[in-house]
């Protein structure tokens, strides 16, 4: 993202909006500045701040005269008054920043939106993770921290050598050069973005140590890490991972429940019956 | 919508806090999804949800791009439902807050009757999502658990920006910018009311809960973290 300077007026409102902390105020410039490293392109200030169009010399008049008086104007916070946020062309591996950090913007690896998982919001249908069977998912640089590739790649190869297997249908996992080593390529490895979601799963049994795994790894990476674990219920609504992780010292209370109101369209399950 | 797994705050203040959302699941039921993502929505005005959203297009509450100046004064900031549920054009994710239990639990008996065929899930305290399974008749049939943060979780900012800023989990919300609005509902300049319309219009994908929010505004104007 970059800020047009002949339109900024630095009125500072875009400043408190980036999320990665990424605009300043230039005191030589006097205009709002993009730290090109640190922005995420994650398009906050772009898409979420409402703009006005205004005359940029007629209201860096009317703030200089306000200035002089110290008159304080207490204007909208998500407002830009001249439009002068502006896109900029990403290219790769810039554009990878984008795609993890712009919810509006589908992953092209498995076609959703968000962080691109489906993880056990659509387990009715796929059954991906099964009775006796745990899913991982572990985010990275959430809520508002941001990371780089290379700080997901620490977990990930940590992971590989425990010999789970990283979920296919998902953004990072399509990133790696050899799913057996977590391995991510390498052109990306500094590239920074919002967060980012690793998936698998494991058997039940091997939850507590590779929760454990987790944690000694996150301790190590300069950013922070959000785990979710979960499982498939039985017919009565109920599973063992909860005992498991309440016996691991582990605690929650919020969670995503899916209700098993899901199921394949009639096409797709003929096609999914012809294919097998 | 991992977005809404890892919702900071307590037992208390999340107790009235309820995500429903219906997901297509690509290759299996996406084809003919829109119709069915819009009638999700439809029914779940019906219930009066607190903030509606499709994950492509925005929420109820969104940003202006040829504000007149006089919005600085007179801005006018109706929450528009329709714009959410005539927006849907692909498939995608689309959900539902509600700030009472009652209400979600009648939606969610609703969306069994409909039988969309899409998977639904409730994003809330875990419990208060197993007792609507149980009042409505369905057994879960997969639980995701948050077990919240690990590793720098210095670099994380007090408790009652965290529950702000988290309500948006794809960190649209800057933690700066959820301080900025506590700070001016501090000092008067802003009611809770207008501060949980500027931060709602970032979460593009409506799931942030603006009860929630002027409650925890509240509190945080008589209160230091």
């Amino acid at each position: 993202m970059i800020i047009d300077p002949k339109k900024c007026v630095a009125c500072g409102n875009c400043v408190a909006i980036c999320p990665m902390g990424a605009i300043h105020i230039d005191p030589v410039k006097k205009r709002a500045t993009v730290n090109q490293d640190e922005c995420v392109e994650c398009y906050t200030c772009f898409r979420g701040m409402s703009t006005e169009h205004l005359n940029p010399t007629m209201v860096r008049t009317i703030r200089k005269l306000g200035g002089w008086f110290r008159w304080r104007f207490d204007p909208e916070p998500d407002v830009c008054p001249t439009a002068a946020i502006t896109e900029q062309e990403l290219t790769w591996p810039r554009i990878v920043r984008r795609a993890f950090s712009d919810p509006i913007v589908p992953h092209e690896s498995t076609g959703v939106h968000g962080r691109g998982t489906e993880e056990v919001k659509t387990n009715d249908i796929t059954n991906r993770v099964g009775l006796e069977e745990a899913g991982f998912t572990v985010e990275f640089g959430r809520p508002t921290v941001g990371v780089r590739f290379w700080q997901i790649q620490e977990m990930t190869t940590a992971l590989a050598r425990t010999g789970i297997t990283f979920e296919q249908r998902n953004p990072v996992t399509s990133l790696m050069t050899d799913t057996s080593t977590g391995e991510i390529r390498t052109d990306i490895l500094n590239e920074k973005i919002l967060s980012a979601i690793v998936e698998f799963k494991t058997a039940l049994v091997n939850v507590p140590a590779i929760l454990h795994k987790i944690q000694a790894v996150a301790k190590t990476l300069d950013t922070v890490v959000a785990v979710g674990v979960s499982a498939r219920c039985d017919q009565e609504g109920e599973n063992r991972l909860e005992e498991i992780l309440i016996r691991e010292g582990f605690t929650f209370n919020r969670g995503k429940t899916n209700l098993g109101l899901g199921r394949p369209s009639v096409e797709m399950a003929q096609a999914h019956v012809n294919v097998g | 919508m991992t977005n809404t797994l890892h919702r900071y705050g307590n037992e208390q203040n999340l107790r009235h806090d309820f995500i429903v959302f219906a997901i297509p699941c690509r290759g299996y039921n996406d084809q003919d999804s829109v119709p069915k993502l819009k009638r999700f929505l439809r029914l779940a005005c019906q219930y009066k949800p607190v903030n509606l959203g499709d994950g492509s297009h925005g929420s109820i509450y969104r940003p202006a791009k040829r504000l007149n100046p006089l919005a600085h004064w007179f801005r006018k900031s109706d929450p528009d439902f329709e714009a959410v549920i005539e927006g849907v054009n692909s498939p995608t994710t689309v959900a539902a807050v509600f700030d009472r239990k009652e209400p979600m639990e009648e939606f969610v008996a609703e969306l069994r009757k409909a039988d969309l065929g899409l998977s639904i899930n409730i994003s809330a305290l875990i419990d208060r999502a197993q007792e609507c399974c149980q009042e409505v008749g369905l057994a879960r049939h997969s639980v995701e658990y948050s077990l919240g943060f690990m590793g720098r979780t210095d670099r994380l900012a007090d408790r009652h920006v965290l529950e702000l800023s988290t309500m948006c989990g794809h960190g649209m919300i800057s933690f700066t910018f959820a301080r900025k609005m506590i700070d001016w509902v501090k000092e008067g300049r802003r009611t809770p009311e207008q501060a949980c319309l500027y931060l709602s219009r970032f979460c593009s994908c409506g799931v942030f809960n603006p009860t929630r929010a002027k409650e925890i505004l509240e509190e945080a104007r008589h209160r230091n973290s």
